[in-house]
C-alpha cells in the first residue's frame, strides 16, 4: 500500500485532530505504521488547528509532515498556510464552503467539497471533518472500507456508539455515496 | 501484552508508570507535560493510588523523596523550567540512595524559553540534575512504544542500583500518538530492607539521610557511590544501530532527532552515500563502547540535536581524537528537517572528496 503523508488543517472546534485521528486508527486497523501529530501552542476555539498524519509501510522517521502527500484544509488562514507544502503529485480537499480561494497550481490534484454545508443540509452539522474525510477517502484511497469503519468504531467513545452510524453517513456523504 | 491502541506519548507513559506499579504520583502542571498530571489525576483515585498536585514543582519532588523512602514506586513529571526547579530535591534523593521515576518532557530554553520540543536540557540531564558528585540514569525513548518499555526498566534498574532514573522525553514524543501495547502489570517487587516503612519493633530502624558531616565518611560514601556508578557504565550502556556496519559517516542522534536522522540515512544511502545511525537509549551510561567500535572505519561522526551542540561533548569523550566528530542542531522548538540532516553529512562528506 501506498505511504501517506496528510496534513489536516482548519479552526479549532471543527474536528480537525478528529478527522486525523480516525485516519491514523484507519492505518493501524491494516497493520501498517502510522503516526498522529498535533500542532500545540497557546491556542483556543476558533484559533487555527493542524495535525500530521503518517501511513506507512516502514518505521515513520520524522512525524512532522512538511510536505503532505495529501491535505485536508477547512479555513482560509489554513490554505494559505499550506496549499503550496503539497508535494506534486498529491491531493488537496479543501472545504469550499470555507474557503474562498481557487489554487492555481496544476501540479496537484484538488477537490473542492462544500462539506461544512452540506453537513447542515443533511442535519450533521458538526460532522463536515468526516465529509471532508470521505472526500480524502475517495481521492486517494487511503485504507479499505473495513479498515475505516473499524477505525471509528474505535474512536467513538463506547458511551456514544450511536454516533457510529452517523460518522459512516458523513464519510459517504463525502466520498459522492 | 495488551492489544494495540493509539495513545500519546504523555498519557501512554502515565499508563506504563502505574503498570509498572506506581501508585504515589505527585506533579504540577507544565506544557507540553501536563497530560501526564492529567491521566494520574483521573487513573490513581481509581486504583487506590495518590495523585497530588503539589503547590510547586519543588514540594512534588520531595514528597517522591518521602514515598521512595518508605519503598513504594514514586514518580514525579515535568518539562525543563520545573525540572531546573526539582534538582535540589533530585540531588537529595541521589545522596540518599533512593529509586525513583522523574520525567523530563523537555521544551526550549533556557529561561522560560518556549513550548516546543528541545534537547537542551542534556548537559542538565547527564551533568548536572543537582549539586554533588552523583549521576542518574538516563533513559531517551524515540517512540511511544520505547517510552512505555522504559518506564518499566527506568524503574527497575532505579531498584537495582538505589538511584533516581530520569525518562528524557520531548514536546513531540509527548504530543504524538502512535500504536503502542502495554506489558503485563508488575506484580512482584524487589525487596527493599533499606526502605523507613516501619520496623514493628522486628529490626533496627532504618534512617534516610544525605547528611554526613565528617568529611571521610561523606568522601567514602560518595567513593562507594561511584564503584556502583562503574558497574552501571560497564553493564548497562544501551543504543541501537541502523546501517552502521559498513558505514563511512555515522550520526549519533537521540529521541526525536534519531527520527528525522534515520530518514536522512534512507535518503544518503539512496544516494550511495555510506551513512548509518547509532541512536544513543541511555544518556547516561553513555553507549562509548559501541562508538568506539566503529572508529576503525568511519571517516567521521555527526552529532544530530535540538540544541546547540550537546551530546557531541560525549561524542567527542567517546572518541578521544581519532576521527573528526562534526555538529547539526536546530534549538529553540525547531524540529530540524531530514533534508538539513541530509545536508549536513553531505557537507561532511564533501571534504572527504
Amino acid at each position: 500500500m501506498k505511504d501517506w503523508n496528510f496534513v489536516f488543517a482548519g479552526f479549532g472546534g471543527q474536528g480537525i485532530l478528529f478527522a486525523g485521528k480516525v485516519t491514523a486508527y484507519a492505518g493501524m486497523m491494516e497493520d501498517r505504521e502510522v503516526s498522529w501529530l498535533p500542532s500545540y501552542g497557546p491556542e483556543m476555539r476558533g484559533g487555527t488547528a493542524n495535525c500530521s498524519v503518517c501511513l506507512s509501510s516502514r518505521p515513520i522517521g520524522s512525524p512532522l509532515v512538511l510536505e503532505p502527500n495529501a491535505l485536508v484544509v477547512m479555513n482560509n488562514p489554513s490554505y494559505d498556510k499550506f496549499i503550496d507544502t503539497v508535494a506534486p503529485g498529491g491531493v488537496a480537499v479543501i472545504d469550499s464552503a470555507l474557503v474562498d480561494r481557487k489554487t492555481g497550481r496544476e501540479d496537484i490534484t484538488v477537490r473542492y467539497v462544500p462539506a461544512t454545508r452540506l453537513a447542515q443540509e443533511n442535519g450533521i452539522a458538526k460532522l463536515a471533518n468526516l465529509i471532508m474525510l470521505g472526500a480524502l477517502w475517495k481521492a486517494t484511497g487511503f485504507a479499505s472500507a473495513e479498515a475505516l469503519q473499524a477505525a471509528i468504531q474505535k474512536v467513538v467513545p463506547p458511551s456514544k456508539q450511536e454516533l457510529v452510524e452517523l460518522n459512516w453517513k458523513a464519510i459517504r456523504i463525502g466520498a459522492g455515496g | 501484552m495488551s492489544e494495540r491502541v493509539l495513545m500519546k506519548g504523555n498519557e501512554a507513559m502515565a499508563e506504563a508508570a502505574i503498570r509498572a506499579g506506581c501508585r504515589h504520583f505527585f506533579g504540577y502542571p507544565i506544557t507540553p507535560q501536563t497530560e501526564v498530571a492529567a491521566y494520574m489525576s483521573k487513573k490513581m483515585p481509581k486504583i487506590g493510588g495518590t495523585y497530588l498536585q503539589a503547590e510547586s514543582e519543588i514540594a512534588a519532588i520531595n514528597m517522591v523523596l518521602g514515598a521512595a523512602s518508605a519503598g513504594v514506586r514514586a514518580m514525579t513529571s515535568s518539562s525543563s523550567p520545573g525540572i531546573s526547579l526539582k534538582t535540589e530535591g533530585i540531588s537529595y534523593i541521589a545522596g540518599s540512595d533512593l529509586p525513583c521515576l522523574i520525567v523530563n518532557v523537555e521544551r526550549g530554553g533556557p529561561g522560560l524559553g518556549g513550548i516546543q520540543p528541545a534537547q537542551s536540557d542534556y548537559w542538565q540531564a547527564t551533568r548536572a540534575l543537582g549539586h554533588g558528585d552523583f549521576h542518574v540514569l538516563v533513559f531517551a525513548p524515540s517512540t511511544v512504544q520505547e517510552v512505555v518499555d522504559l518506564v518499566f526498566l527506568a524503574y527497575d534498574l532505579a531498584e537495582k542500583y538505589r538511584m533516581p532514573a530520569l525518562l528524557l522525553s520531548d514536546g513531540l514524543l509527548g504530543q504524538m500518538m502512535e500504536p503502542v501495547s502495554f506489558p503485563d502489570p508488575v506484580e512482584k517487587f524487589a525487596e527493599k530492607p533499606w526502605a523507613a516503612n516501619g520496623h514493628q519493633n522486628k529490626r533496627p530502624h532504618n534512617i534516610i539521610n544525605s547528611l554526613y558531616l565528617k568529611p571521610d565518611e561523606l568522601e567514602r560514601t560518595v567513593v562507594e557511590r561511584f564503584a556502583r556508578y562503574a558497574e552501571i557504565e560497564a553493564a548497562e550502556q544501551r543504543y541501537q544501530e541502523y546501517l552502521c556496519d559498513d558505514a563511512d559517516y555515522i550520526i549519533v542522534a537521540f529521541g526525536a532527532t534519531s527520527r528525522v536522522s534515520q530518514s536522512a540515512v534512507d535518503t544518503l544511502r539512496a544516494q550511495g552515500i555510506k551513512a548509518g545511525l547509532l541512536r544513543p537509549v541511555t544518556l547516561w551510561p553513555f553507549p562509548k563502547d559501541a562508538i568506539r567500535a566503529h572508529i576503525p572505519h568511519v571517516k567521521s561522526f555527526l552529532s544530530v540535536e535540538m540544541n546547540m551542540g550537546q551530546m557531541v561533548d560525549d561524542v567527542r569523550l567517546a572518541v578521544e581524537g581519532k576521527v573528526p566528530v562534526e555538529f547539526f542542531g536546530r534549538t529553540g522548538g525547531v524540529i530540524p528537517r531530514p533534508s538539513e540532516v541530509v545536508e549536513a553529512v553531505m557537507k561532511v562528506a564533501g571534504g572527504d572528496r
